[in-house]
């Protein structure tokens, strides 16, 4: 009945380029090139902290509200915070809009995204209160899940609460036959294998890892060391936001 | 929501100051604060546009998809308006589906846009009877620093400004959509709402969050290029007084003009 005309068709290569022999992605990065990133802290007046940052065409907004008292008195810790996370897509961040309200993918980001920062905030410091992060999605374009991670702990540090690291967060995978960094929408969409990771770069310690797709060993392994790089060069640019905000 | 509690020291310095026609931030009681208004903010979204009046921030976008039509009005077009307060932009916001706020401000909002005619839903008909587009305003508020109301409704209209929709043509039975060639929406009139807050006996205008929380009634009233008046909603559990409403309209009609221009030329 309806018939939709694009060009857009998903996957076309428009830069198949051959430069020094490597072949170059759609958007015409390198196989370990991060998309273009962008972050700035402090940008909302009611949060106690908050963090904007874009990668590519992702543009997301975090917030953060406490130390505060919880009111919900059976998830009361007695000895720590808890840090409680809600991930949520804006119905205009997507191709076609997304019904308002959370759903399955939205409550797993969610869970996993507290997760992900739980081992880096010294909760013990604030017994039976409550941390809450949110993260708004204001447009999607492959990746908001690392990007929310990565904003949600600039927005922590903005808020000054004690941590043991920022968190950041980048994704690996494969894509037409090769290993990459960061993939974009079109890249996760049509490729082969996706792995999501968050760490704490100081120590190393990894907070999140997911994988869909099918990866042989080796090259999981290469997928790793790609995404770590990539948090590694998230971390720094985490680090110049906040100094941007408040000075070395 | 829970309702925030203010401080009986902090309503009787804004009474007070109010009374001696003064206000916090040093305005004067007919100024609004500085606005600032960009369009075309996002590219997923079809039409786009962040809005910030003081520190309330709120993020507006469109989206277009072919529905059908209310058996009502089988030969226009459908505009669907929804606003969420989310939880990030004030602590006493929650999260879970729009409360009574929310959904008083998407209604507001979608009456002063709906009434003011900015878009004229008719040549928004593809198959009279059976298909439309149905446009989707979504405002998301990120930041509340009180008068939410004037913010969204310029945030929407700003948004309506900005959406280009896909061209169509009908082959036989079938739409043919065409999202190489985008076109404008048909926009027509470009109403804009001014609130007032009664604090005191005096009226204000643009309440700041302070202001929002001790108010004793407030008016928001929606005004069109014209002066002609399409949207009108009064809150607060105090009454006001005919004099007052129609001291109101005057204001509005002088405030709604400097706020069209921080419009884009059209």
């Amino acid at each position: 009945m309806i018939i939709i005309l694009t060009s857009k068709s998903i996957g076309e290569n428009k830069g198949s380029l051959i430069t020094s022999g490597t072949k170059k992605r759609p958007d015409g990065r390198a196989f370990d090139e991060m998309r273009p990133l962008k972050i700035e802290a402090g940008v909302l007046e009611r949060a106690d902290g908050s963090a904007y940052l874009e990668i590519g065409d992702n543009k997301v907004l975090a917030a953060v509200y406490g130390p505060r008292e919880l009111h919900v008195r059976r998830l009361l810790k007695p000895n720590m915070a808890i840090l409680r996370c809600r991930y949520n897509m804006a119905p205009f961040s997507v191709g076609d809009r997304k019904r308002p309200g959370p759903d399955r993918r939205s409550v797993e980001i969610s869970k996993l995204t507290a997760e992900a920062l739980n081992p880096s905030v010294f909760l013990e410091k604030f017994p039976r209160s409550t941390i809450d992060i949110f993260i708004e999605v204001l447009q999607a374009e492959g990746g908001t899940r690392c990007a929310g991670i990565s904003a949600a702990s600039v927005a922590l540090a903005d808020a000054g609460i004690p941590m043991r690291d920022m968190v950041a967060a980048c994704a690996a995978g494969k894509s037409d036959g090769k290993v990459i960094m960061d993939l974009s929408e079109v890249e996760d969409k049509e490729g082969e294998a996706d792995v999501p990771i968050a760490m704490m770069p100081r120590t190393g310690d990894i907070t999140l890892l997911q994988m869909d797709g099918h990866l042989t060993s080796s090259e999981f392994e290469q997928a790793l060391d790609l995404a770590i790089k990539g948090c590694k060069t998230i971390s720094e640019e985490q680090k110049k936001a906040i100094k941007n905000r408040y000075g070395d | 929501m829970v309702q925030s509690i203010v401080p009986e020291i902090i309503k009787e310095s804004v009474v007070n100051l109010i009374q001696n026609k003064e206000r916090a931030d040093g305005r004067a009681l007919d100024q609004y604060r500085e606005i600032s208004l960009e369009t075309g903010i996002l590219n997923k979204a079809e039409g786009s546009a962040r809005v910030k009046i003081g520190k309330t921030q709120i993020v507006v976008g469109t989206k277009p998809q072919i529905g059908e039509p209310f058996p009502d009005t089988p030969n226009v077009g459908v505009l669907i308006t929804n606003s969420e307060l989310l939880p990030m932009a004030a602590p006493n916001f929650e999260p879970g589906p729009p409360d009574e706020r929310s959904v008083e401000l998407a209604r507001v909002t979608d009456r002063c846009i709906r009434e003011g005619q900015v878009i004229d839903l008719e040549k928004l008909a593809i198959i009279p009877g059976k298909k439309v587009w149905m446009i989707f305003l979504d405002m998301h508020i990120v930041d509340y620093d009180g008068n939410l109301f004037d913010a969204a409704v310029l945030g929407s209209l700003a948004a309506l400004m900005n959406t280009k929709i896909p061209s169509t043509t009908i082959e036989g039975d079938e739409v043919v959509v065409d999202h190489e060639k985008m076109v404008p929406l048909p926009v027509k009139e470009q109403p804009l709402m001014c609130t007032l807050a009664k604090i005191g006996k005096e009226l204000v205008v643009d309440p700041s969050l302070e202001e929002d929380d001790v108010l004793d009634a407030r008016i928001s009233i929606g005004v069109r290029v014209d002066g002609s008046i399409c949207a009108m909603q009064k809150g607060g559990s105090v009454p006001l007084t005919r004099e007052e409403i129609l001291n109101a309209v005057g204001i509005a009609q002088e405030k709604t003009k400097e706020l069209r221009k921080s419009l884009p030329k059209a």
